[in-house]
C-alpha cells in the first residue's frame, strides 16, 4: 500500500521526517517498507515562459525559442511543434535532472546555442493520466496556476511523498488512507478526523430504477447500491489525480477515478455498471451457472462454474463479484446513468475465484483479507459526495440496502491481570483502557467492544497485542524462561553425530542435494520397468518435472552431486549425505522416510576397497561390528561383480560397490565411481551401545602365519570364518595379507595367507598349544577344500 | 722401568690421538692393555724389581693403565658423538617441503551453523524435535490458525501430493504433532527441510532449511520470548548484538513479532546491506495463538508459550559471505573445501 502524505494530513497532521515517520509506524505495527518523494529524481526544472520562436537556420524542423525563466530569459532550441509565444512550459535548465538519471546540459543544436530543455510530460515522469488536457508527443503546455521561475514540481504539485506500507494479511482495514490515519494517529498522540459524508440526492427514486436479490447470502453479507443520473464523464480534478498517481493508480475518468478513489481512502473496493446494461434494471447476486462466461474490463473472456459468485442481471454475469467487472457493462464516455456497487463478499469465495481466474485485482486482495459489513455504507456515501463534489452526475434519491449479517459489535474479555501476566508487564488498567480508547476499542467494565473495522479481533490475545505494540514491544522487559529445562541429546541424534563425524574423519565431505528428482532418473540408473522403487511420491503441482517426483532412492542424487563434480573438472570428491527417501504407504496416507547414508566417491586412489574400507571403518565406530558381507550381483545401478552386501542375520544393512559403467554413462561420469548406501534405521537396531574394558593383556602373543591353497572363486570370507571357527577363543585377531595366483599354483586356485595372533589369558602359550590351535584351524580350511601351502 | 712405562703412557696417548674410529681404539686397547699388550709385558718383568722398587713402581704401572682406560673411554665417546652428528647431518630434511596430503572431510556449511544454532539451544535447554517432511494439510495449516483459502496460504506456495497432503512449508507441524503427544513443559526447537514452490535462483530455492522453536509452559511470557531470543541473538553473533522486536502477523502467534539485529555494517545507520533500513531481520515469533495450543488439547488459560522461527540459508549465506543460494545445493567440491 502507498500512502501520499499529503492525503494522510488531510486526516492526521505529522511534523516528523520520513524516516523518523517510517520508524515509528513500523515499530507500532504498520511495517513501511520504504518511502520516496515524488520527482525526486527531478533537479533544476522550472516553469518558463516562451517569449519568442524563430526557425533555426539550418534546420526545417527545429526552432529558436528564447525563454523566461524567471530571473533570465535563455535560448532554448527545440523540435516541437506544439509551441505558440505566451505557453507556459516545464524548463530543464542547464545542470538540471530528469528521470531515468538524464542530465541536462547547455550545448549546440546545429551550430545554435541551446541554454536548456523544454519538456514533455514522458520527459518528466507523468502520463497523460496526470494531466489530461497536455498532449503525449510535444511539450507539456501547462495551464496551471504559476509563474516564470517557480519550481515545477511545486508549480503541477509533484511534490507529494510516498510511504510503502508492507501491510499484513490481517489487516485489511490498514490498507487505506483511514486506516493508516487512525495508525498514525495512534503512534503519535494526534487527532484523528473521521470523515462523515454527505449525500445530496436530486430527486427520483433508485426503487423504481432498481431492484437486487442476493440468492448466495453466505457469500455476500451486504450489497448497497445507489444509482447516479445525468452522468457527466469527465477528467478528474487535479488534487483528485495527484492522490491517485501518488497511491499507484492510474487516473482514467471521474467516475472511475471516484470508485478508486473511495477503495484507497476507505479500503473498499467499489464498483460502477453502466445502467444501460443492466438488464431490466435487476441485479442478482448468484452463484454463477456452469458453463457461463463473462468478458472482464481487461478485455479477457472468463469461464465461470457455480463456485463463484457474479453479479448478475436478468440474462448473464455482469461482474465477477468482489474481483472484477464484465467490460460489456463498464463506463464508457456515453454513459449516462450508473449504479455503484457498494459490497461485502466472503473473503475466501474472493480468493478462491480470483485464482482460478488467475487474476488478482486491488479489490480482491481486499476482500479475501476479510472486509467489514459496515464498511459498505460510508464508502458508497462517500463516491456519493464525492460525485456532488465533483459535477459529476446527479445522486437518485434512496438507496438499496441487502443487508443479510449481525450487526451486534464484537465483543472480548477485558482482563488486564491476564494481559499482564501473559506480556510479563505492569501496565495499569488505566494505561490499557487509553490505549484502547486510542485504538476506538470501548472498555466497559470487563467488556471490550471491538471497533467494526478490526475484523482481525476475536481473543483477549489479539487484545494483548494491541496493548503490547501501542505501549511498545521494546518497552516490555527480557526475561528469562522460569523452571528448569534439562535438554538432552538422544541415542539417534547421538548416532547420527557419529556417523557424521566418523564419516568426515574419513575423509568425505558432506553435501545437502533436493529431495526432490526427476522420474527419468530412474531410467538413468537402470532401474527396472517394473520395480517397486518407481511408486513415488508425486508432486501435484510442481516447478518442473526435474523435481516432480520425491525420491524413493538417493542414489540419483549422489550421482548427480558427482557428476556435477566430474564436470567441474574436481580431479576427484569423496561425498556423504544422511539423506531422506519417501516411501509411498497406502492411499491417504503419508509415506515412510527413510534415512540413508549414501557415500560416493570417485577419483585417484579411489577403488572397491578404499570405499569398502570406509564403510567398515564408519560400522566400526558406529559398534556394528557383527555383519555378513556377500557378492550382490543382482543390484540393478552396480557393477554385478563389484558390489557386496552387507547384511546382519536377514536383514538388508546396507551395499557398497562400483557404480555400473552404463549407469556412470547415463550421469556422463567418465571415471570408475564408487558408492556405498547403508540404512540408519537398520544399523542404529543392530549397533552394540554398550562399550566394556577389558583387561590389557598380560602375556605374550605368538603370531603364525598361514597360506592355503583353495579354489579361486572362494570368498576369502568363509576361509577367514573358518579359521576363526577353528582357532576358537585363542584367535585375537586375524588378517588378510596376500592373495595369489599364478606360477606355482594350479589353475583354478589361489593361495591365500593369512597372519594370525594368537594369545591366552590365562598363561604365555607353549609350541605345543598353538600347534594344536594350528591343526583345528587347517582342519576347517580343509572342509572348505582349501590345502596348506608347503 | 719408570722410563718404559712412561714412554708406554706417552706411546698410547699418541696412538689414541690417531684413532679416529671405535675399531682403531679397540687396537690401542688391545696393544697397550691386552693380554699380550705393552702395559703387561712390563708388568711380567715386575718379579726383577727391587722390594723397594716394586710397590712405587707396581702404583704407577696402575696409575698409567687407569689414565689409558679413561682416555680410552672419553675417545670411544668423542668418537661416537662425532659419528652421531655426522650420521644426523646425512639425515637433514628440508623441512619447507609440504606434508603428506590428508584428505579432510568437510561439513556443508549449512550444518555448520545449523549445528552451532542448535548448540546454542541446547544449552539453554532446548531439545531438539523432527517431524515428517511429507505432511498434512492439517498439521502444516488447518492446526495452525490456517484454514484452506486462509491469505497467509499465499505467502507459503505450497507444493501438494493430494488436497491434504502436502511438502510442509515450515517446521511448524512438528510443534503441533510434539504438543499432541508431550504434556507441557516443552521446550523444543524443528529444524529442518521445508518446500515452497519458488523458482530456483540466486536467493531463493524451492527447498530451504528452517529452525523453530517452541516454548509451552505455565506462566511463560512475552518478555520470556524476547529475552529467550535476545541470548540466541547475542550466543549467536556476539555479546554486543543489538535487536528490535518489531510488531508483525503470523496466523498461528498472538501477539507476532519480527526480531532484527542492528546491521552489523553500519551500526544502524543504514546501508546496501540493509537496504537502508538499518537493521536485518532475522526471525519470526510470538505467543503461541490460544487456538493452537486448544488445537493440541493445552489449555490455554493454563498454559502459554512461544514460538518462533527462523531461516537457515540467509544467516549462513550471512555469516559466510555466500551470494547464491543455488552453491549449497550444488555441493562442489571446491565450495564445500572452503569451509
Amino acid at each position: 500500500m502507498d500512502l501520499s502524505m499529503k492525503w494522510l494530513h488531510e486526516f492526521t497532521a505529522t511534523s516528523v521526517s520520513p524516516r523518523e515517520y517510517s520508524e515509528a509506524l513500523t515499530m507500532s505495527g504498520s511495517k513501511v517498507e520504504g518511502y520516496s518523494f515524488e520527482g525526486e529524481e527531478i533537479s533544476k526544472v522550472v516553469v518558463g515562459r516562451v517569449d519568442e520562436i524563430v526557425k533555426h537556420p539550418d534546420s526545417d524542423h527545429l526552432v529558436i525559442c528564447q525563454v523566461y525563466v524567471g530571473s533570465e530569459t535563455i535560448q532554448i532550441v527545440t523540435g516541437a511543434q506544439n509551441l505558440t509565444v505566451g505557453d507556459l512550459v516545464p524548463v530543464a535548465l542547464d545542470g538540471s535532472t530528469l528521470p531515468g538519471g538524464i542530465k541536462i546540459k547547455k550545448g549546440k543544436l546545429r551550430g545554435v546555442a541551446s541554454c536548456g530543455m523544454m519538456c514533455s510530460l514522458g520527459e518528466l515522469g507523468l502520463t497523460l493520466g496526470d494531466f489530461p488536457y497536455a498532449i503525449e508527443d510535444g511539450i507539456f503546455v501547462l495551464q496551471e496556476n504559476c509563474k516564470p521561475g517557480d519550481d515545477i514540481k511545486e508549480a503541477i504539485g509533484y511534490n507529494d511523498t510516498v510511504v510503502e506500507f508492507e501491510i499484513t494479511s490481517n489487516r485489511a482495514d490498514c490498507l487505506s488512507v483511514l486506516g493508516l490515519a487512525r495508525e498514525t494517529a495512534v503512534t503519535f498522540g494526534g487527532s484523528l478526523t473521521d470523515p462523515q459524508p454527505v449525500v445530496t440526492e436530486h430527486g427520483g427514486n433508485i426503487n423504481d430504477m432498481l431492484k437486487v436479490s442476493v440468492t448466495a447470502t453466505d457469500l455476500c453479507s451486504r450489497y448497497m447500491a445507489r444509482v447516479v443520473q445525468n452522468i457527466r464523464v469527465a477528467p478528474s480534478p487535479r488534487w483528485m489525480r495527484e492522490r491517485l498517481r501518488a497511491s499507484g493508480v492510474r487516473p482514467i475518468n471521474n467516475i472511475v477515478d471516484i470508485t478508486n478513489y473511495v477503495m484507497l481512502e476507505y479500503g473498499q473496493p467499489m464498483h460502477a455498471f453502466d445502467y444501460r446494461f443492466v438488464k431490466d434494471g435487476q441485479i442478482e447476486v448468484r452463484r454463477a451457472r456452469d458453463g457461463e462466461a463473462i468478458t472482464t474490463l481487461d478485455g479477457n473472456e472468463r469461464k465461470l462454474n457455480d463456485r463463484m459468485l457474479v453479479i448478475a442481471d436478468t440474462e448473464k454475469p455482469i461482474a465477477v463479484a468482489g474481483v472484477m467487472g464484465g467490460e460489456y457493462s463498464g463506463i464508457m464516455d456515453d454513459t449516462t446513468t450508473i449504479v455503484f456497487e457498494s459490497a461485502c463478499f466472503d473473503g475466501a469465495s474472493v480468493r478462491t475465484t480470483a485464482k482460478a481466474l488467475g487474476m488478482r485485482t486491488d479489490a480482491s486482495s481486499r476482500y479475501e483479507k476479510g472486509l467489514p459489513p459496515k464498511l459498505c455504507k460510508a464508502a458508497l456515501e462517500r463516491a456519493c459526495e464525492l460525485i456532488t463534489l465533483l459535477d459529476a452526475g446527479d445522486v437518485v434519491c434512496g438507496q438499496i440496502d441487502e443487508a443479510h449479517f449481525d450487526s451486534t459489535p464484537k465483543t472480548v474479555k477485558f482482563d488486564p491481570e491476564w494481559t499482564n501476566r501473559f506480556l510479563g508487564t505492569d501496565i495499569s488498567r488505566e494505561d490499557m483502557t487509553d490505549i484502547l480508547s486510542r485504538l476506538q476499542f470501548t472498555v466497559d467494565g470487563d467488556t471490550v467492544t471491538v471497533p467494526y473495522f478490526r475484523t482481525d479481533i476475536e481473543h483477549k490475545a489479539d487484545i494483548a497485542e494491541e496493548i503490547a505494540r501501542i505501549y511498545g514491544y521494546n518497552n516490555i522487559a527480557e526475561s528469562c524462561i522460569r523452571g528448569s529445562a534439562s535438554a538432552k541429546v538422544t541415542d539417534e541424534q547421538k548416532f547420527e553425530r557419529t556417523v557424521g563425524s566418523t564419516l568426515l574423519a574419513l575423509g568425505y565431505s558432506q553435501i545437502i542435494t533436493y529431495s526432490f528428482i526427476s522420474p527419468k532418473l530412474y531410467d538413468k540408473v537402470n532401474m527396472p520397468e517394473d520395480d517397486s522403487g518407481r511408486r513415488s511420491v508425486v508432486i501435484s503441482n510442481p516447478l518442473g518435472e526435474d523435481t516432480s517426483i520425491m525420491r524413493t532412492t538417493a542414489l540419483p542424487s549422489m550421482l548427480l552431486t558427482l557428476a556435477t563434480n566430474y564436470n567441474n573438472r574436481n580431479k576427484s570428491a569423496a561425498l556423504y549425505e544422511i539423506a531422506t527417501e519417501y516411501i509411498p504407504q497406502g492411499d491417504g496416507q503419508l509415506p515412510i522416510e527413510r534415512k540413508k547414508i549414501m557415500l560416493g566417491a570417485y577419483g585417484d586412489g579411489v577403488d572397491f576397497f578404499t570405499v569398502k574400507g570406509s564403510v567398515e571403518a564408519l560400522l566400526k565406530q558406529l559398534g556394528v561390528e557383527e555383519y555378513d558381507v556377500a557378492a550382490d550381483a543382482d543390484e540393478y545401478a552396480y557393477h554385478p561383480g563389484r558390489t557386496a552386501k552387507l547384511t546382519v542375520g536377514d536383514k538388508l544393512i546396507g551395499i557398497v560397490g562400483e557404480i555400473h559403467p552404463s549407469v556412470a554413462d547415463n550421469f556422463e561420469i567418465g571415471t570408475k565411481t564408487y558408492t556405498a548406501e547403508l540404512y540408519v534405521d537398520e544399523l542404529y537396531a543392530v549397533r552394540s551401545a554398550d562399550r566394556h574394558f577389558s583387561p590389557l593383556p598380560k602375556f605374550p602373543s605368538v603370531t603364525r602365519d598361514i597360506a592355503v591353497i583353495c579354489d579361486i572363486d572362494l570368498p576369502v570370507l568363509s576361509l577367514e570364518k573358518a579359521i576363526r571357527t577353528g582357532a576358537g577363543a585363542l584367535l585375537e585377531s586375524i588378517e588378510l595379507f596376500d592373495v595369489y595366483t599364478g606360477a606355482q599354483i594350479p589353475s583354478g586356485k589361489k593361495s591365500v595367507a593369512y597372519a594370525m595372533t594368537l594369545r591366552s589369558d590365562s598363561g604365555t602359550l607353549n609350541d605345543k598349544q598353538s600347534e594344536k590351535v594350528m591343526k583345528k584351524i587347517i582342519a576347517e580350511a580343509q572342509k572348505l577344500g582349501a590345502q596348506l601351502r608347503s | 722401568m719408570k722410563q718404559q712405562l712412561e714412554a708406554i703412557k706417552a706411546a698410547a696417548d699418541e696412538a689414541l690421538r690417531a684413532a679416529d674410529s671405535n675399531q682403531l681404539i679397540e687396537s690401542v686397547r688391545v696393544r697397550f692393555l691386552g693380554k699380550k699388550g705393552e702395559l703387561t709385558a712390563i708388568l711380567k718383568q715386575m718379579g726383577s724389581l727391587s722390594p723397594e722398587e716394586r710397590p712405587l713402581i707396581g702404583q704407577l704401572a696402575n696409575q698409567i693403565r687407569a689414565d689409558i682406560e679413561r682416555e680410552i673411554a672419553e675417545r670411544t665417546a668423542e668418537i661416537s658423538a662425532a659419528e652421531s652428528s655426522r650420521k644426523l647431518a646425512a639425515e637433514k630434511l628440508d623441512v619447507t617441503m609440504p606434508g603428506t596430503k590428508h584428505p579432510l572431510g568437510k561439513k556443508h556449511p549449512l550444518e555448520i551453523v545449523l549445528d552451532e544454532v542448535k548448540e546454542i539451544f541446547l544449552g539453554m535447554g532446548f531439545e531438539v524435535a523432527t517431524g515428517p517432511e511429507v505432511e498434512y494439510d492439517y498439521y502444516n495449516f488447518e492446526a495452525l490458525n490456517i484454514p484452506k483459502n486462509h491469505p497467509a496460504r499465499d505467502t507459503q506456495d505450497t507444493f501438494y501430493i493430494t488436497p491434504n497432503i502436502l511438502l510442509r512449508t515450515q517446521t511448524s507441524p512438528v510443534q503441533v504433532r510434539v504438543m499432541e503427544k508431550q504434556k507441557p513443559p516443552i521446550r523444543i526447537i524443528s529444524p529442518g527441510r521445508v518446500y515452497r514452490s519458488d523458482a530456483v535462483d540466486a536467493t531463493h530455492s524451492p527447498v530451504f532449511h528452517q529452525i523453530e522453536g517452541l516454548v509451552v509452559d505455565k506462566g511463560v511470557t512475552m518478555g520470556d520470548l524476547k529475552g529467550t531470543l535476545a541470548e540466541f541473538a547475542k550466543r549467536l553473533y556476539g555479546e554486543d548484538a543489538v535487536v528490535r522486536f518489531r510488531p508483525h502477523h503470523f496466523p498461528f502467534t498472538e501477539p507476532s513479532a519480527e526480531m532484527d539485529t542492528m546491521c552489523f555494517a553500519c551500526g544502524g545507520k543504514g546501508c546496501r546491506l540493509c537496504k537502508g533500513e538499518g537493521w536485518i531481520e532475522i526471525l519470526g515469533c510470538g505467543m503461541v495463538h490460544p487456538k493452537v495450543l486448544s488445537n493440541c488439547g493445552i489449555d490455554p488459560e493454563e498454559y502459554s508459550g512461544f514460538a518462533f522461527g527462523l531461516g537457515l540459508e540467509r544467516i549462513v549465506m550471512r555469516r559466510f559471505g555466500i551470494d547464491d543460494l543455488r552453491l549449497f545445493y550444488e555441493n562442489d567440491q571446491r565450495f564445500l573445501n572452503q569451509f
